[in-house]
């Protein structure tokens, strides 16, 4: 440690521009994530209607929050999507990466084709959607009836709403696609020669190089699909408004409603909480799992 | 016979491809095909798998109905500022981070990045609260006045860029008596543009693809984004397909063409934040 007085005059200057620099970013720190979040915090403990004062009331929204059946609803349908949903958008993107990291004429058409779906603004993909699950005269019911089977009504039935809305997701997940082909094309080529010549077929040549190579990358994945998947609130805000009988109610879809239609502000802060609080419990106990099975080449972690 | 075989597992990839490509494109065409069909053709039994006409006139009707070319104009106006907004601060806020060395600097870093685990879902609310006691609800200002602040992702992204330039530049110019900040406009700035470039589009997407925002700030009639206009009209029109599938895809020919325009930058953009994230 260097006294302040011993500094010389370049490192002066520097740390003098330094903070000049970072600055606006420590401004924003505390502006717009620090802040706020203690904000959020602190009304989390009180109820509070925007209009009148706010009333400390301790503990009482958090305990509320586990005996609301809405809330217990919505936690039910937030985990059954992202249990579907995470494997779907960690695996199928792989899969396809390695399809698109064959050498063959005219792979750049078709990765754009994979990727293209996700540029797809997220209101414009609810419409694409609504209108393909549409019971009456959507794509997918005229297919079915064309192929002699009974209408579905997908996105209006309670058994079938998660389901339409991970195959939208699975869609959309071109931004995975690229990361793990980027990560494929680090592959070196003479490893997979070497194993060819040991008469190591495709899948075992998958199973034993690609896949332990790349689990770095499919932790990447698997960890911001959670993420994600945990936060989903405009697909069913647009196509189902949590329906029917509240079977795609997410829970973000219910912490906006509490928050901004029923102006409870504070029971909301609290259940903005929760969600942080399990996002943060399911991010570190894949964390912790993945010294068992991710892969660090030259064991190098990151 | 082993080059059969290989023929035999070329033909197959492309069968895998080319069937997978169609399950891809099949909302798109699908989207197209509705947007110039009138609604009687939409609903016609059995199916119709191409329009009998092309011409605009669903695309008329869309725009005829509520003010779309005002919401275009807004979303291109929130996009611009948070464009300029995010290279501004992205490439200032790296400059310090990479070029300089000072007390705090990793650890401010690091508090930058943690911001990245915050989930968005908890700072809703209070910045909600925060934006409207200011009296900036109804305003462009908290969907672009973040942006001058710099993001986690943006100024990381950077930060990897500069430290690829050789300091060598910033050691001639401080003997010349340049300051820093004229290193940072004059030489390491423009050095840096294809960074820029993949900060600009990422912006740009993130901007023009945002609902939450726009739906949370923005209740006024002229000051809505096409996102949040679309969704409205989905809830007014409900049954005209068509109308809807014209306002879909002229929502999303933006985005097509910013990315057939700067593909590269798109892909590095998003290589970045899988393999050093």
């Amino acid at each position: 440690m260097r006294n302040e007085k011993k500094m010389t005059a370049k490192e002066k200057t520097q740390l003098k521009w330094g903070y000049f620099f970072i600055g606006p970013s420590i401004i924003g720190l505390f502006c717009f994530n620090f802040g706020p979040m203690l904000f959020s915090l602190a009304i989390s403990f009180t109820e509070w209607d925007v209009i009148t004062p706010k009333v400390f009331v301790g503990l009482k929204n958090y305990r509320e929050l586990f005996r609301d059946p809405l809330v217990l609803q919505s936690l039910k349908v937030t985990f059954l999507y992202t249990f579907l949903t995470v494997p779907l958008v960690t695996c199928i993107p792989l899969l396809i990466a390695v399809l698109l990291n064959t050498r063959v004429k005219g792979m750049s058409v078709f990765r754009t084709i994979f990727y293209i779906p996700s540029i797809v603004p997220v209101v414009a993909s609810a419409a694409i959607w609504m209108y393909i699950y549409n019971p009456m005269y959507g794509l997918l019911n005229s297919v079915i009836r064309l192929c002699g089977g009974s209408t579905h009504n997908f996105i209006f039935d309670p058994k079938e709403v998660i389901p339409s809305l991970a195959v939208m997701a699975v869609w959309a997940a071109g931004n995975t696609v690229v990361i793990y082909l980027a990560g494929l094309q680090g592959i070196s080529r003479e490893l997979y020669e070497a194993a060819e010549l040991d008469g190591a077929g495709g899948i075992a040549r998958f199973r034993h190089i690609t896949v332990p190579l790349m689990t770095p990358i499919i932790f990447y994945n698997f960890v911001m699909a959670i993420i994600n998947s945990m936060q989903t609130f405009t697909q069913s805000y647009i196509m189902t408004d949590g329906g029917p009988a509240n079977a795609s109610l997410f829970y973000s879809l219910l912490l906006y409603r509490t928050a901004f239609k029923q102006s409870r502000m504070g029971y909301s802060a609290a259940m903005s909480w929760v969600l942080f609080v399990i996002i943060a419990v399911l991010t570190a106990l894949v964390f912790r799992s993945s010294d068992r099975w991710v892969i660090y080449e030259n064991g190098d972690k990151g | 016979m082993k080059k059969s075989r290989r023929k035999e597992k070329r033909l197959l990839i492309y069968l895998l491809l080319i069937l997978l490509s169609v399950l891809m494109l099949f909302p798109f065409y699908w989207m197209i095909r509705s947007s110039f069909m009138s609604n009687r053709e939409i609903m016609t039994v059995p199916i119709q798998w191409l329009p009998s006409h092309y011409d605009l006139e669903n695309y008329k009707n869309a725009f005829a109905r509520a003010p779309f070319a005002r919401y275009f104009l807004n979303s291109a106006v929130i996009v611009a500022i948070n464009m300029v907004g995010s290279i501004l601060s992205a490439s200032f806020i790296a400059f310090g981070f990479a070029r300089l060395k000072f007390r705090g600097r990793n650890f401010w870093f690091a508090m930058l990045l943690s911001t990245m685990m915050i989930p968005q879902t908890v700072l809703m609310i209070p910045q909600f609260l925060i934006w409207q006691r200011v009296g900036a609800y109804n305003t462009i200002i908290p969907l672009t006045l973040p942006c001058f602040f710099g993001n986690a992702f943006n100024v990381f992204l950077v930060r990897q860029f500069y430290a690829g330039i050789p300091k060598d530049y910033d050691e001639a110019a401080l003997v010349d008596g340049a300051s820093y900040f004229t290193i940072y406009w004059r030489i390491v700035l423009p050095m840096s543009k294809p960074v820029m470039c993949t900060v600009g589009v990422f912006t740009f997407m993130g901007t023009w693809n945002d609902f939450m925002g726009p739906l949370l700030y923005l209740d006024k009639e002229n000051l809505k984004t096409v996102s949040l206009a679309l969704q409205n009209f989905m809830g007014q029109h409900v049954s005209e397909w068509n109308l809807m599938m014209a306002l879909a895809t002229v929502i999303t020919l933006p985005m097509i063409v910013v990315y057939f325009m700067a593909q590269r930058y798109f892909i590095e953009g998003i290589t970045f934040s899988g393999i050093k994230g």
